[in-house]
C-alpha cells in the first residue's frame, strides 16, 4: 500500500533472503515450548478432549469384547455335527450384531469429536495469527512477502491440524495397547523382557536421532513452500506487465527454480521421514527373530514351557505394532512441529507497542496539531527528521512539498502514529499522541493515500467502509461529491457492482474517486491527502478540489502534492529534501528566501513556458 | 484425476516398479511370522538346534530385505510424485501466465495462487501416499479373500457379498465429499483473499480504525472454512465405521451360517476358527483401502481445480501470418470498438495513424478509455470490431514473442517486485549492465546512485521501500532498457515533480528519437509536444491534433490547459 519511503532502504531488506531459517519472529522456540503451546490449544477444548478419551476407551473395550463373543460361539459350534448349541450361537450372534453396531456408532462419534477438536484448534490458530497480523506495525508487511504469510496461515495451520486430528488419537490408543501387552508379558516370562530392554531403547534412540535429522528437513519443506507461494503471489499480481514484456518464459524459469526447490524439499523430507516406519518394523522383526531363537534355546534347556513361549511371542508381536505406530507418529509429528514453528513465529511477531494503560480516548478534536522538537529515524543512526517544529492551527492547511523520495510520507507516518517519534513529541490539541489510544487518534484523521485500496465487495460496501451504518443516501451523496456517482449509475449493477481484484471494468482513476468518496463520508476534524488526485484528470480534480475545500472547512489539513499551484494557498508549507525539512513558511516568505522552494516552484514554470 | 492422466503416464513404469518393490517388501514381511511358526511348531519340538539358527537367520534376512524394499519404495514414491507435481505446477504456472486479462479477472489472483500451491500440494501428497500405502492393503484384502475361498467357498461368499455394500458406501461418500473438498478449497481462496487484502490495505485499515471490522470479516471466512472442513470430515468419517460394521455383521452371518453348516456336516468347526483369524487381516486391509479413497477424494477435488485452469481454452490466438500493407504507418487503429463487459462501449470507432518516431498523447477524464487503447495496442484484449495494425500487420497476426519485443511499457501503478534495483530494471531480460545504467539515467532515476548498493540495492516486495516517484522512474527505466520500438507510458510520471518530468521528456526527445511513443497523461505539459494528441470522453474522440490546433478547436482541451497552465491562484 504505502507508496513511500516508509522504512528507509537497504538494511531492512536483509532479513529477507537469509534462507530457510528465516522466521517471522526473532525468538526461536524450542521443541518443548512448541509442544506446550500446542497442548494449550487442545486444553482449551477440555470437554471435547475428555469426551474423545472416554469414547476411545469404550470403543477399544467393545472391540476387545467382540472376539470373546465369537470365541464363545465357536465353542458352541465346536461340539460336532448335529449337536451345535443353536441357542448359544444365536444369542452370541445377536450380541455380536449389537456390539459391532454400537462400536461403529462409538467410532463414528469419536471421529466426529476429533474432527471438531482439530478444526477448532486450527480455527483458533488462524484466528490468533490474523489477530496478530492486524496488530503488527505497518513496517512488518514491507519486510515479508504476502504469499509467505498466507502460506503459513493456510498450509502450515493445515499441517498442524492434520497431525493433531489423526496422530493424537493413535498415540492414545497405542499407549493403552502397549501398557497392557507389556504387563501381560512380564507375568509370563520376565527373562525374555530383557530382549525388549534392548529393542525399546534402540527404537527410542533411533527415532530420536532420526527425528532430529528430519525436523530441519520439514522446516525447509514449510519454508520453501512459503517462498514458492510468495513468488507466485507476486508474479501473478504482475502478470499483465510480464505479458506486456513477453517475459513469460524467463519468469517461468525462475518459477521452475522455486518449484524445484519446493518439490526437492518435499521429496527429501518425505523420503527421510518415511525411513522411520520401516526401520522400526525392522528393529521389531530383528528382535522377534532373536526372541524366537533365544526362546527356543531356553526351551531346549528346559527353562520355559512351549505354551509360554508361543504366547510370549504372540504378545510381543502385539507389542511391536504400537511401538511401530508411535515411532511413525513421532516422525509425522516432525512436520507438525516445523509447521507450528512458523505459525507461532507469526503469532509471536512483535506487535505495535500497546496503547499506554491510561491512554485516553481522543474526543471532540479541535484539530490543533503540533510537532515539538521531533527527531525520527527508521534505522537507528540514520536520522530522517531532526528538531522539527511545526504548529498547525485548527482549520489550517499545511502543505508538504519536495522532490520525489524526499520523505514526505514520513510526516504522515508520524501524524497517524504508524511510527513513534524518537525525540520530542507529536501533540493533538495539546496532548501527546502517545497518551491517547491509537484508534481514537487515527479516527480523528481522514486519510486519502496515493494508492487506491479497494477490497472484494460491492461499490456500496467499499464507499461505506469507513463509516459503519452508512445509508445508501449517505453513500450516494459522497459519490456525488466525489464525482463518481454518474459512472457508478452507468454500471449494470450500479452500487451493487462487485469489485474483483483486477477489476478491469473500472479504471484506475475511478478507483481513486471511490477512495475519495470513502473519505467524503468520514467526519474527522483532520485531513491527510497524499497526492490522492494524481490519477484524476484535471477537470475532475478541479471539481473534487472544490468539494474537498467545502469538506475541509474548519478542518486541519495536511496535503502532500507535487502540484505547487494547488498548495499556494496553504497557510504553511513544509519543504522537504532528502529526508530533511529544509525550509518552512508561507508561499510568499519561501519565495522571498530564494531557496530550494523557489527552485522547485520555478521548475514548474520552466515546463509551462518551454 | 483424469485431467492429470498425461502427467502420470510417463511414470506408470516407474510407479509400477515402486509398487512391485513395495509388494516384495510386504511379502518378506509376511514371511517372518511364517518362519517363526515353523521354528515354534516344527523345529523346537524336533529339538533341531541347527534349523532353529538357520530359520532365525532367515528371519533376520527377511527383516533386512523388508527394510531395504520399503525405504527404497518410499523414496521412489516421493521422487515420482515430486516429479509429477513439478511438471503439473510448471504447466499450471505457464498456463496462468498466459491467461488473458479477462480470464485472470474471472479466476482471481488469490484463487490462482492457491491452485498453484495448495492444490498441487494435495496432489503431491495423494500420489506419494497412494503409492506407499496402496499396495499392501489391496494385496492383503485379495489374499485374505482368496484364502477363505479356498477353505470354504460358500462361507467365504457370505463375506464377499458384503464387499459390494462397502463399495456402495465408499462410492456415495466419495461422491459427496469431492464437492465438499472442492468447496473447501474455494473457501480457502476467500481466506487467502481476505488476508491478502488486509496486508495490502494495512495502512488504510489502521487509519480508519477498521481493525475490529476486519477481524470480524476474517472471523466469518474462518468460520465458513471450519464449517465446510468439518462437514467434509464428518462425511468421510462415515467410511471407517461403516466398513467395519458391514464386515463385522458379515462375520456374524458367517458364524450363524457356519453353525448350520457344521451342524449339517458340510464343514468343520476349524474352518470357522481360521476364518476368524483371517478376518482381522481382511478388516484392516479393508480399512486401508477405504482410507485411500478418502485421500483420493481430497486429491481429486484439487486435481479438478487444477484441471479447470489447465483446460482453459487459449484466448487471443495468433492468426495466420499476413502480408504487411504497403506504405503503412507504424501504428494504426481503424474503427476500433471495444467493451470490457459487453455492456456499453469503452471505446467507440477509434481511428488514428502514427508514424515511426512520432509521439501520441492521450488525454481525457478518468474512465474515458485511455488505458483501454493501450490494452488493445498491447493485445491484452482483442477489439470487438475494427483493426489494430503495427507496420501494416494486424496485431492478431503477429506472433506473440515478436509483438511483445516491440514494446517498453509502464502501466499505472505498475508492478515492482522484490529483488534488486537491477533485477527490476532488467525484468528477466538478457540486458547488459550499461544498458540498465543508461536507461536509469534517461529515466532520471538518479536516486539509484545514492542508494546503498546502487544497482544491487534491495527493493522490497511491492516496492515498499521506494517512494511513488522513485517507483515510477524505476519503471520507466525498465521500459527504456531494451531500447523499445514503441514506448507506452500510462500515466507513468504522475508522481514526478515538474522538473524531473521535464528532464525526463528532454531525455526521451534526445535519446529516443526513433522510438514511437504513446503517452497517457493528465498533465498537458507531459504531452504538449506530441505529434498527435487525442482527447477522449466516454470512449469517443472529441479532439485530435497538435497542441496548437487543439487549443483552437477543442473547448475541453482549452479548458484543461487554462486550468493547468494558467497561474496557480486561478487553479485553486
Amino acid at each position: 500500500m504505502a507508496n513511500s519511503n516508509l522504512i528507509g532502504s537497504g538494511p531492512m531488506a536483509r532479513g529477507k533472503n537469509s534462507g530457510d531459517k528465516r522466521n517471522f519472529s526473532s525468538a526461536p522456540l524450542n521443541k518443548g515450548r512448541i509442544f506446550i503451546r500446542l497442548w494449550r490449544y487442545l486444553g482449551r477444548n477440555r470437554v471435547l478432549l475428555v469426551l474423545a478419551l472416554v469414547l476411545s476407551l469404550s470403543s477399544s473395550l467393545l472391540a476387545l469384547y467382540g472376539p470373546k463373543l465369537s470365541g464363545e460361539a465357536i465353542n458352541a459350534i465346536d461340539v460336532g455335527t448335529g449337536q451345535v448349541d443353536f441357542d448359544t450361537v444365536s444369542r452370541c450372534a445377536i450380541l455380536m450384531a449389537v456390539f459391532y453396531t454400537s462400536a461403529a456408532v462409538l467410532t463414528y462419534l469419536l471421529n466426529i469429536v476429533m474432527i471438531h477438536l482439530s478444526r477448532r484448534v486450527s480455527k483458533q490458530m488462524r484466528h490468533d495469527v490474523f489477530e496478530n497480523l492486524t496488530a503488527l506495525p505497518v513496517g512488518f508487511f514491507d519486510r515479508y512477502q504476502t504469499g509467505d504469510i498466507i502460506s503459513t496461515i493456510t498450509y502450515d495451520v493445515d499441517t498442524v491440524n492434520q497431525s493433531l486430528s489423526t496422530d493424537l488419537l493413535q498415540v492414545l490408543q497405542s499407549i493403552i495397547t502397549v501398557s497392557v501387552s507389556f504387563v501381560m508379558m512380564l507375568t509370563i516370562a520376565p527373562a525374555l523382557v530383557l530382549i525388549f530392554v534392548v529393542t525399546v531403547p534402540v527404537t527410542a534412540l533411533f527415532t530420536r536421532w532420526l527425528a532430529a535429522r528430519v525436523r530441519p528437513l520439514f522446516r525447509r519443506r514449510s519454508a520453501r513452500l512459503g517462498q514458492l507461494n510468495g513468488f507466485v503471489e507476486e508474479m501473478l499480481s504482475g502478470q499483465k506487465t510480464i505479458r506486456a514484456y513477453g517475459r513469460e518464459e524467463a519468469v517461468l524459469e525462475r518459477f521452475d527454480e522455486k518449484n524445484r526447490a519446493a518439490v526437492d524439499a518435499y521429496t527429501v523430507a518425505e523420503a527421510n521421514g518415511t525411513i522411520t516406519g520401516p526401520s522400526v518394523t525392522c528393529i521389531n522383526n530383528v528382535s522377534l527373530a532373536l526372541l524366537c531363537v533365544f526362546g527356543s534355546l531356553l526351551f531346549l534347556q528346559g527353562r520355559i514351557g512351549l505354551g509360554d513361549l508361543s504366547s510370549f511371542v504372540q504378545y510381543s508381536r502385539k507389542f511391536s505394532g504400537p511401538i511401530n505406530e508411535v515411532a511413525n507418529i513421532i516422525s509425522e509429528l516432525q512436520s507438525a512441529i516445523a509447521a507450528a514453528e512458523r505459525v507461532f513465529g507469526l503469532i509471536d511477531a512483535e506487535p505495535e507497542a500497546a496503547d499506554a494503560a491510561d491512554a485516553a480516548v481522543l474526543r471532540q478534536v479541535r484539530g490543533d496539531v503540533e510537532l515539538r522538537n521531533v527527531d525520527f529515524s527508521y534505522v537507528p543512526g540514520c536520522p530522517i527528521i531532526q528538531n522539527l517544529e511545526l504548529h498547525a492551527k485548527p482549520g489550517s492547511l499545511t502543505a508538504i512539498v519536495g522532490p520525489t523520495g524526499a520523505g514526505k510520507t514520513t510526516i504522515i507516518n508520524l501524524l497517524m502514529r504508524f511510527y513513534d517519534v524518537e525525540g520530542g513529541a507529536v501533540c493533538v490539541d495539546g496532548r501527546d499522541v502517545r497518551t491517547v489510544t491509537r484508534a481514537s487518534l487515527r479516527r480523528a484523521y481522514t486519510m486519502v493515500l496515493q494508492d487506491t485500496w479497494l477490497f472484494h465487495g460491492t461499490i456500496f460496501e467499499n464507499i461505506a467502509y469507513g463509516k459503519p451504518g452508512a445509508t445508501m443516501e449517505d453513500v450516494v451523496r459522497a459519490a456525488k461529491a466525489a464525482h463518481i456517482h454518474s459512472s457508478i449509475s452507468r454500471l449494470p449493477q450500479g452500487y451493487d457492482t462487485v469489485l474483483s481484484d483486477n477489476g478491469t471494468s473500472i479504471s484506475k482513476g475511478q478507483k481513486q474517486l471511490l477512495t475519495i468518496a470513502r473519505a467524503m463520508l468520514l467526519d474527522a476534524h483532520m485531513l491527510i491527502l497524499d497526492e490522492a488526485t494524481s490519477n484524476v484528470d484535471t477537470r475532475t480534480e478541479q471539481q473534487i478540489q472544490a468539494a474537498m475545500r467545502e469538506l475541509m472547512k474548519d478542518k486541519t489539513c495536511f496535503v502532500i502534492a507535487h502540484r505547487l499551484s494547488t498548495i499556494q494557498s496553504a497557510d504553511h508549507i513544509l519543504v522537504l529534501n532528502q529526508g530533511q525539512v529544509v525550509e518552512q513558511g508561507s508561499h510568499e516568505s519561501l519565495m522571498a528566501r530564494n531557496g530550494f522552494y523557489r527552485e522547485l516552484y520555478e521548475a514548474q514554470f520552466d515546463t509551462v513556458s518551454s | 484425476m483424469s485431467a492429470l492422466k498425461r502427467y502420470l503416464r510417463p511414470y506408470y513404469g516407474y510407479m509400477l516398479v515402486t509398487m512391485t518393490i513395495k509388494l516384495l517388501g510386504a511379502v518378506l514381511e509376511l514371511l517372518i511370522p511364517n518362519l517363526m511358526e515353523i521354528i515354534l511348531d516344527e523345529k523346537v519340538p524336533a529339538r533341531d538346534r541347527q534349523s532353529i539358527f538357520l530359520f532365525g537367520g532367515l528371519m533376520l534376512l527377511c527383516a533386512a530385505g523388508c527394510l531395504g524394499c520399503n525405504i527404497l519404495a518410499n523414496r521412489m514414491s516421493a521422487v515420482s510424485s515430486g516429479k509429477i507435481t513439478l511438471a503439473v505446477r510448471h504447466d499450471l504456472f505457464r498456463k496462468l501466465e498466459g491467461l488473458s486479462a479477462r480470464q485472470m479477472d474471472s479466476l482471481t489472483v488469490s484463487s490462482a495462487v492457491s491452485r498453484l500451491t495448495s492444490d498441487t500440494y494435495n496432489i503431491n501428497q495423494l500420489l506419494a501416499r497412494v503409492q506407499r500405502m496402496g499396495v499392501r492393503a489391496p494385496i492383503l484384502l485379495l489374499g485374505g479373500v482368496a484364502m477363505m475361498l479356498s477353505m470354504d467357498a460358500p462361507l467365504a461368499l457370505v463375506l464377499v457379498a458384503m464387499l459390494p455394500i462397502i463399495a456402495v458406501v465408499v462410492y456415495f461418500v466419495t461422491k459427496t465429499s469431492i464437492p465438499l473438498y472442492a468447496k473447501q478449497q474455494a473457501v480457502l481462496d476467500k481466506v487467502v483473499r481476505t488476508v491478502q487484502e488486509n496486508i495490502t490495505g494495512i495502512r488504510v485499515i489502521k487509519a480508519l480504525s477498521k481493525t475490529d471490522y476486519e477481524k470480524g470479516r476474517f472471523h466469518a471466512v474462518n468460520e465458513e472454512l471450519t464449517a465446510v472442513d468439518r462437514k467434509a470430515g464428518a462425511v468421510t468419517a462415515i467410511t471407517d465405521p461403516a466398513a467395519s460394521l458391514t464386515l463385522n455383521l458379515g462375520l456374524t452371518l458367517v458364524v450363524v451360517i457356519g453353525a448350520l453348516r457344521v451342524n449339517s456336516g458340510a464343514c468343520k468347526s476349524g474352518v470357522i476358527v481360521a476364518f476368524l483369524q483371517y478376518f482381522t487381516m481382511i478388516l484392516n486391509a479393508m480399512l486401508g483401502v477405504t482410507r485411500i479413497f478418502v485421500m483420493w477424494s481430497k486429491g481429486t477435488a484439487s486435481a479438478r481445480r487444477v484441471g479447470q485452469v489447465l483446460e482453459t481454452p487459449e484466448d487471443l490466438t495468433v492468426l495466420a501470418a499476413a502480408e504487411p500493407e504497403a506504405d503503412a504507418p507504424h501504428i494504426a487503429f481503424r474503427d476500433v470498438t471495444f467493451s470490457y463487459t459487453g455492456v456499453g462501449t469503452n471505446l467507440d470507432r477509434l481511428s488514428f495513424r502514427l508514424e515511426h518516431g512520432q509521439t501520441l498523447g492521450i488525454l481525457g477524464p478518468t474512465g474515458s478509455g485511455k488505458s483501454t487503447i493501450l490494452n488493445l495496442l498491447l493485445r491484452l484484449y482483442d477489439p470487438d470490431q475494427g483493426q489494430i495494425l503495427i507496420d501494416g500487420v494486424d496485431v492478431r497476426a503477429i506472433p506473440r514473442e515478436q509483438l511483445r519485443k516491440k514494446f517498453g511499457v509502464v502501466f499505472q501503478n505498475d508492478f515492482v517486485m522484490e529483488g534488486t534495483i537491477g533485477d527490476n530494471l532488467r525484468f528477466f531480460r538478457d540486458l547488459p549492465g550499461d544498458a540498465l545504467a543508461r536507461a536509469a539515467e534517461d529515466a532520471q532515476a538518479d536516486f539509484i546512485r545514492e542508494k546503498e548498493g546502487q544497482m544491487d540495492g534491495q527493493v522490497m516486495s511491492r516496492g515498499n521501500n521506494l517512494s511513488g516517484g522513485q517507483k515510477q522512474r524505476l519503471l520507466i527505466g525498465r521500459a527504456l532498457a531494451a531500447n523499445p520500438e514503441i514506448l507506452v507510458l500510462d500515466d507513468a510520471s504522475s508522481a514526478l515533480d515538474y522538473r524531473t518530468d521535464a528532464n525526463l521528456r528532454r531525455a526521451l526527445r534526445q535519446n529516443y528519437r526513433h522510438t514511437t511513443t504513446v503517452v497517457v497523461a493528465q498533465r498537458i505539459s507531459s504531452l504538449r509536444h506530441a505529434d498527435l494528441i487525442l482527447v477522449l470522453s466516454d470512449g469517443v474522440v472529441i479532439g485530435a491534433g497538435k497542441h496548437e490546433q487543439l487549443m483552437e478547436t477543442c473547448a475541453e482541451y482549452r479548458e484543461i490547459a487554462r486550468i493547468q497552465m494558467g497561474t496557480g491562484k486561478e487553479a485553486m
